[in-house]
């Protein structure tokens, strides 16, 4: 090329300056866990499908999908769950947290209404399980099992399958027929359920010929106390009580029914006397409403209905009519101390929700089973004291909820899984949790919650119907919508159109990018302005 | 209820629910790309990004048809050291202080040979538009030349060693104002707004923005150059080196430069305001200035309250001027969901 006069070098373009070379850190685009996914105790990963169910339209069934990988049950844990994913969610400190249980809900809810199911491809192994319980944890870990290619055989005591979730969650909160349409669900993948069929010998079940076995019979026990009572007195355990309900009984509990404890079941036990139609229904707890185990969304709904709660107060006897009630306070540790002071609460009945055992009957003297106060031992993977023999849900020691037995159930397949292949269980995956001060607020548009509506009071002082209502289809989208999508990139483009040197590349795929390190500067703005935390700074090597 | 795009809505460059039309221009993967990489801006350079912000949209909106012209600066030191140039689009630089009259010049040479599709857009930093250049400018403001001229404001002159320029907030530290003394810095009743003086022209359009809000940008740009005459667009860049800022917090600062209500962001037509963005998160002026270096006398144990009080005050003045702490547009309530 010919050069003008004075001129001595032909034009040349930027691109071949590699400015990268100024750089002492990096950007590394990275992916972190999220609160929610982390605090789900069946192990959901509620960011992706959230992500999923945003879209709309496919994206619902995408979702629904994802939550089926852990979850056999998204319509019941919708309704039931006492969602620690919210508790954890990072936009709880922003405005509220998003509303995750009932997007799952919402997605549930379609599920049954379209017909979603889901199909064993997993070619058969050959191996036989026997599950004994039919409760969430039972049917969770028969469902990861058929998934994976195992033949299985649910045994239950009860007329019908569901465990607590039947016998012990009243209806008002879980309709029956949520529950039969996805336990129907789930038993026509294959799993053989023998109902009325009570293993009273583990040993002996053992001996059947199963490669493997599940303990998951729950805690069926209510936990009783001695109290002083007159022969007059009626006293029923709680369990008992929403058991017999669910068989059909009628219990004759009179006007005014006292309840003794301050966890779920006491609440479920009042807000069913309640509906039975008890004039007066009062709670006696002997801690403060802020100790009380009860989850706060339950404790307020009792208080709607006009559930009446007696804090710091202990039962000292039980009389023909009533209860002498002793009045508590708390010491400096915080632990409730009598003081000889009581009083008289009328009382017709009392049930008792102190919380409920495992009937361990069924370990007999020389199944090699061991327990500690009550609890079947079990190891990482679940394993009992006892080679092939699994024990998951309320039977273990641990958090005792729906959700959680459901997590077990899944960790249970996987374990006897592997243990049949005799494979070595995978380790656990170190966790990174995106905290809340990685996120860049700003770019989330101000949306305030928006929160279920709830039956009308006089229907849910009269009725067993549901309380909590579902999500319309723009609601549900509207919430999961709401996701700031923690420590995870959601495809924004900020970290490309804010870079001043032009070296965030788009590599197609929507959220898929890669730092240019020829031209990369090493500034930091797309770290600093990426809305979800997606990505670190990196020291260069010197 | 219709269901929105809640969880970024249009904060962010794109969005992947969003229509592809919705998204920024930089979101984009054809965008022009207008000055590309291996220029030497600074690292976190908010003058570089906002350079390409508006080229690359004044390009889709000229079809491609655009001829630039850029005034001595930092913009042109970094982009051209010769023989290299980092431009993508056509340019032309002449002198510090004549860029709009080669403008006009263009925009002249283009009409007379019967190519005024091509369209003209002129750029500078603050010295060559508020200081060296303001009189070719007004001279091109009051012709009603056929140009878009951009100023990116980084508040002094920056590329020559930080030194005041008529852009340079009150008590803010440079090269040439230094908090020596009785001084508090740049000193209080000194410096212009070119904006205001642009309106006073009547010229078509004059708008402000910042490089942290780019649908904001992008649609000012295509809004000017959906116009003829005279345009003006005032730009605030944070520049890492003369505010003393980390090179990560340069669209931050811009951002809280405008939720403070230092940098009220607005739009008039013929001189009369039509527009002004509200003030989303309202901060104290401290909250954007603290982190600033050539604020950072203010902020010592024999710091200068007073003077912090009088930059809030010139914040609340804008703010009630302005109307900033109001939505032109107020948002849709969300309605409640009922039983």
């Amino acid at each position: 090329m010919k050069l003008p006069y004075a001129v001595t070098l032909g034009p040349g373009t930027s691109t071949v300056d590699h400015t990268g070379a100024w750089r002492t850190e990096r950007p590394v685009y990275q992916s972190l866990t999220a609160p929610c996914g982390h605090a789900c105790p069946a192990g959901e990963d509620v960011r992706t499908w959230l992500y999923q169910a945003e879209s709309g339209g496919d994206g619902y069934e995408a979702a629904w999908r994802s939550i089926m990988a852990v979850n056999p049950f998204p319509a019941i844990t919708g309704r039931v769950c006492y969602h620690p994913c919210e508790t954890a969610c990072n936009r709880g400190q922003l405005d509220e947290a998003v509303g995750i249980n009932s997007v799952e809900r919402f997605l549930g809810d379609r599920a049954l209404e379209l017909g979603w199911t889901v199909s064993v491809t997993a070619p058969p192994t050959g191996q036989r399980v026997l599950v004994i319980g039919a409760g969430p944890a039972g049917l969770s870990a028969a469902y990861h099992l058929t998934l994976l290619g195992h033949e299985v055989v649910v045994r239950d005591s009860a007329p019908h399958a569901g465990g607590m979730m039947r016998y012990g969650i009243p209806r008002y909160r879980l309709p029956r027929e949520v529950l039969d349409a996805e336990v129907d669900r789930l038993l026509a993948l294959g799993v053989t359920l023998e109902l009325d069929h009570p293993v009273s010998d583990v040993a002996a079940a053992r001996a059947e010929g199963w490669d493997a076995v599940v303990l998951a019979v729950g805690a069926q026990l209510g936990r009783r106390t001695y109290l002083p009572a007159a022969s007059a007195a009626k006293m029923v355990d709680a369990v008992s009580f929403l058991h017999g309900l669910e068989e059909g009984e009628r219990p004759l509990l009179g006007r005014r029914v006292a309840v003794y404890g301050g966890g779920d079941t006491a609440i479920d036990a009042a807000r069913t006397a309640k509906r039975l139609g008890a004039s007066d229904a009062v709670i006696v707890y002997r801690r403060t409403r802020d100790r009380m185990p009860a989850h706060d969304d339950e404790l307020t709904q009792a208080q709607e209905e006009g559930v009446e709660f007696h804090w710091l107060s202990t039962i000292d006897r039980v009389e023909a009519d009533g209860l002498v009630v002793e009045q508590m306070e708390l010491d400096a540790e915080g632990f409730p101390q009598p003081t000889g002071r009581t009083e008289r609460l009328a009382a017709d009945s009392l049930v008792l929700a102190l919380g409920q055992d495992t009937d361990l009957s069924l370990l007999g003297g020389d199944s090699g089973v061991a327990t500690t106060k009550g609890s079947i031992d079990t190891d990482r993977m679940l394993a009992t004291s006892q080679p092939g023999v699994f024990a998951g849900g309320d039977v273990i020691d641990g958090e005792r909820s729906v959700t959680a037995a459901i997590g077990h159930g899944r960790r249970l397949a996987e374990a006897i899984d592997d243990w049949l292949a005799g494979r070595v269980a995978a380790p656990l995956p170190d966790v990174a949790l995106a905290p809340y001060e990685a996120l860049t607020t700003w770019y989330y548009e101000d949306a305030p919650r928006s929160h279920r509506p709830r039956l009308e009071l006089a229907r849910r002082r009269t009725s067993f119907d549901e309380v909590l209502q579902g999500l319309d289809a723009d609601t549900a989208l509207f919430e999961a919508r709401r996701c700031l999508s923690c420590g995870s990139c959601f495809g924004c483009d900020n970290c490309y159109a804010l870079c001043p040197d032009n070296a965030v590349v788009k590599l197609g795929m929507p959220g898929e990018y890669a730092i240019d390190l020829d031209y990369c500067k090493g500034c930091g703005i797309c770290v600093e302005e990426c809305p979800a935390g997606a990505i670190a700074m990196f020291p260069e090597e010197t | 209820m219709t269901t929105q795009l809640y969880q970024i809505g249009t904060y962010a460059a794109g969005n992947r629910l969003l229509d592809p039309d919705d998204r920024t221009e930089q979101s984009r993967d054809d965008r022009t790309n207008a000055i590309t990489s291996g220029h030497r801006a600074c690292r976190g350079c908010g003058e570089a990004l906002a350079a390409r912000v508006v080229l690359d949209s004044a390009m889709r909106a000229a079809g491609g048809r655009m001829v630039t012209v850029n005034a001595t600066g930092c913009l042109e030191v970094f982009s051209t050291p010769y023989p290299e140039s980092a431009w993508q689009v056509p340019w032309l630089h002449s002198l510090f202080g004549n860029a709009a009259a080669v403008a006009s010049g263009v925009a002249a040479s283009l009409r007379a040979t019967g190519r005024d599709d091509i369209r003209v857009v002129c750029q500078a930093g603050d010295g060559g538009t508020v200081d060296i250049g303001m009189g070719c400018l007004s001279g091109m403001f009051e012709r009603n030349d056929d140009v878009l001229f951009v100023c990116y404001d980084n508040q002094g002159y920056m590329n020559t060693g930080v030194q005041r320029s008529g852009a340079t907030p009150p008590a803010a530290s440079t090269a040439t104002t230094r908090p020596v003394g009785t001084s508090v810095g740049n000193a209080f009743g000194t410096g212009k707004s070119l904006p205001l003086i642009a309106m006073a022209h009547e010229i078509p359009y004059v708008a402000t923005a910042t490089v942290a809000d780019l649908h904001d940008l992008e649609a000012k740009v295509v809004k000017a150059m959906g116009m003829h005459g005279a345009r003006y667009l005032h730009v605030l860049v944070p520049c890492p080196l003369g505010w003393g800022t980390a090179s990560a917090e340069t669209i931050r600062q811009a951002r809280l430069a405008t939720q403070c209500g230092l940098f009220p962001v607005f739009e008039a037509e013929r001189g009369v305001v039509t527009a002004t963005t509200a003030i989303r998160h309202r901060i104290p002026v401290e909250d954007y200035l603290r982190p600033q270096k050539r604020f950072a006398h203010l902020f010592r144990s024999d710091g200068r309250a007073d003077v912090v009080a009088a930059l809030q005050d010139r914040a609340d003045r804008y703010i009630a001027r302005f109307g900033l702490a109001e939505p032109t547009e107020p948002s849709e309530p969300i309605e409640e969901e009922s039983s």
